[in-house]
């Protein structure tokens, strides 16, 4: 019997991590369709970024109780995961709490502790349900943020209510096990009771050792099956940002975010206007002026949308937005990422080739969307993991002006004058030193 | 004061060379409201003995507004020829009092073979008001400023601006969102030369409600832009009589003997 069990565990441990190991291949797949750009200058600095961004989530203590709520929720996840490798480990080889034997007196001490962590988990959960729920956070209502209509809220929800119910599964699991124990059941260690799931004991000790066997074994069976799909359902979700906030921070840019590099296939055109030597290395390959489709942006644009985890506290910032514009730059970042979503059933569909489906990433950007950007990096500034929406409304604003053509007249006006004219207004360019005459 | 401005090419004749090029910009050199803050620098400059000139009619928009609403051709096509220019007169330090004229020149003319050591005029000012080149007269008021984008978030400059009003001896009063956090004026990205996209109300409304929230009478920037626009949300929301919008310069000429 034992044997049928370590089968179905290793079935389903292997196949759940092919499943995951090829979402991600896919994610991988559509990034790599993106131009590129060098970001692996300054090793030590980058480290230091990931440190302090996404291991110490420096940004996101600038609202101190949800930033601790958060750390709450993470420390759990790392730490937790320790004690997942005996699971997993039990679960192949048809073991009871494999570690209990090597760790001593240690063992029952971690477990106390990831159960306390457990806790933290719950609990943080519980608040945030309750900013989304009952105190209606206001960057988190779907009522004000159209964006966050239909799936997005619902992803929400289901990441808090999971994690909840794999905790509860933790402590049921570990609260069966302790009676059991106590009972002298044989296959479960005396490792004692746990500080959380203790307190779970009266509501067992009434029920047959088989049935709280049953109970435990459901209950490992259900944390662990949880944990696995969780881990699957994860790549779908917006709570893929705790795989990617890593290589997010490394690759966050340590430029001003006040910069707008420039455009190489620009830099060569114009070099061959003013006459002057243009090298033919930066001769244009994509002869594409800025960016229509998500394959026009660089692989940092589109690691930023697989990373952002939608708190919008980027469009709670946004001047735009707070004056009621239809721009959001939230609403960015999960276009890019609902288009990456699109182009990757695509290749999947077609052995790995891109083939155009006559849509792009301006079908669901607006114009009036991009032209509403006053360029404050506000949105940039406010993410906790420096992901920059601003980036992509620039090569997107890019591909509206030189490719489309769609500029308000307004702006031609100012393009004609600042050409013809030098300067933005219509003015005599020769009256230029006149604020001089006293 | 009588001002005694010479341009680059006036330099060049006598074989001299200015420490600083002033970068003037469009709206210093063409709005009505911005010239004023222009030659209250140029009077600060003189005064404080700084040896600068301007390029006067060689000058030319940096190309920062195109750049921004996604012309990248425009860009380049002023960046290059300034470039040229610049170059032509070896420059090698500018000052401007324009956020976006100086993130342009500083941030994004180097990779297109511009390299300059530039400040933004707040930093030249709080410089020689440390060094006590520039004498004032103390006059206590309080008075809020605002933080400019490009010269916070884009170029960190925090403190520049908030060191000018406490040397002049003034209570800063701090606006409910600033610093990192500071507002937009609602000018940046080009949107001052165009109409505002659709919505419940201006940018610029928005940020002067906060002004006008603070009780202050006087309000210091330190943008053209910035300029344009609180005096524009002043007069919308009817408060242009009793709050003032100032230029850091102008904050310290007022001030200076």
């Amino acid at each position: 019997m034992t044997y049928f069990f370590q089968f179905l565990f290793i079935a389903l441990l292997a196949s759940m991590s092919y499943l995951i190991a090829m979402r991600f291949k896919g994610i991988l797949a559509t990034i790599r369709l993106s131009q590129p750009i060098q970001l692996s200058d300054q090793p030590a600095e980058r480290w230091k970024r990931v440190f302090l961004l996404a291991f110490g989530q420096k940004k996101m203590f600038q609202k101190p109780f949800v930033g601790f709520m958060h750390f709450l929720i993470y420390i759990g996840f790392i730490l937790i995961n320790a004690e997942i490798l005996e699971i997993i480990l039990d679960g192949i080889l048809g073991t009871h709490r494999l570690f209990a034997p090597f760790l001593g007196t240690l063992y029952p001490l971690l477990l106390n502790f990831f159960e306390l962590l457990a806790g933290g988990v719950f609990l943080a959960c519980l608040v945030f349900f309750a900013r989304r729920g009952i105190f209606k956070v206001q960057r988190l209502q779907s009522e004000n943020h159209s964006e966050l209509k239909g799936f997005p809220i619902k992803d929400a929800y289901t990441i808090l209510i999971v994690e909840c119910v794999l905790m509860t599964a933790l402590w049921t699991m570990n609260a069966a096990d302790a009676v059991l124990q106590s009972r002298g059941v044989e296959h479960y260690h005396e490792v004692g009771s746990f500080i959380v799931s203790e307190n779970l004991i009266p509501f067992l000790d009434s029920y047959s050792s088989e049935a709280l066997y049953l109970l435990e074994r459901i209950a490992w069976w259900f944390h662990i099956a949880g944990i696995l799909g969780f881990a699957l359902y994860v790549t779908y979700s917006k709570h893929l940002h705790i795989f990617f906030a890593f290589p997010a921070a490394y690759y966050s840019s340590l430029k001003s975010s006040a910069i707008i590099p420039s455009l190489d296939s620009v830099t060569h055109e114009v070099k061959l206007m003013l006459g002057q030597p243009a090298s033919s290395e930066a001769a244009p390959t994509n002869l594409r002026f800025g960016a229509k489709d998500v394959m026009d942006l660089n692989w940092k644009n589109l690691l930023d949308a697989y990373s952002c985890t939608e708190c919008g506290r980027c469009t709670d910032q946004c001047p735009a937005n707070q004056t009621g514009k239809s721009l959001s730059p939230r609403k960015i970042m999960m276009d890019t990422r609902d288009r990456l979503e699109e182009v990757g059933v695509i290749l999947s569909k077609n052995k790995g080739q891109f083939v155009d489906d006559g849509k792009s990433l301006l079908d669901k950007i607006s114009g009036e969307e991009l032209r509403a950007c006053t360029t404050c990096q506000a949105c940039v500034e406010a993410c906790p993991m420096e992901l920059s929406p601003l980036n992509i409304i620039l090569e997107l604003r890019r591909y509206q002006i030189m490719e489309m053509s769609d500029a308000p007249a307004a702006w031609n006006s100012m393009f004609s004058n600042i050409e013809t004219n030098q300067a933005p207004w219509k003015f005599n360019p020769s009256d230029r030193m006149n604020w001089a005459k006293s | 004061m009588v001002l005694h401005i010479r341009t680059m090419a006036d330099y060049l004749a006598k074989g001299e060379m200015p420490e600083y090029l002033f970068w003037v910009g469009c709206a210093g050199s063409f709005d009505d409201r911005q010239k004023k803050v222009t030659r209250a620098f140029c009077e600060i400059l003189q005064k404080a003995e700084i040896s600068y000139a301007v390029l006067g009619t060689e000058e030319s928009c940096t190309g920062d507004p195109a750049r921004r609403t996604g012309n990248e051709f425009l860009f380049q096509m002023q960046a290059m020829t300034n470039i040229e220019v610049l170059n032509m007169y070896q420059v090698k330090k500018i000052v401007t009092a324009c956020p976006h004229c100086f993130n342009t020149l500083k941030n994004e003319y180097p990779s297109l073979g511009g390299t300059y050591e530039v400040i933004h005029h707040t930093e030249l000012l709080a410089q020689l008001l440390k060094e006590g080149k520039i004498e004032i007269a103390e006059e206590r008021e309080e008075i809020a400023f605002h933080d400019s984008c490009y010269l916070g978030r884009g170029n960190g400059i925090y403190e520049a601006p908030r060191e000018i009003i406490s040397e002049l001896q003034k209570d800063l009063k701090e606006l409910k969102s600033c610093r990192t956090k500071g507002l937009c004026c609602g000018a940046g990205g080009a949107q001052v030369f165009k109409e505002p996209e659709p919505g419940a109300m201006d940018v610029q409304v928005k940020r002067t409600e906060e002004i006008i929230e603070s009780g202050v009478k006087k309000v210091a920037i330190a943008c053209p832009f910035c300029m344009v626009m609180i005096q524009d949300g002043l007069n919308k929301t009817g408060h242009d009589k009793d709050i003032q919008v100032v230029d850091l310069a102008e904050l310290v000429q007022k001030a200076m003997k």
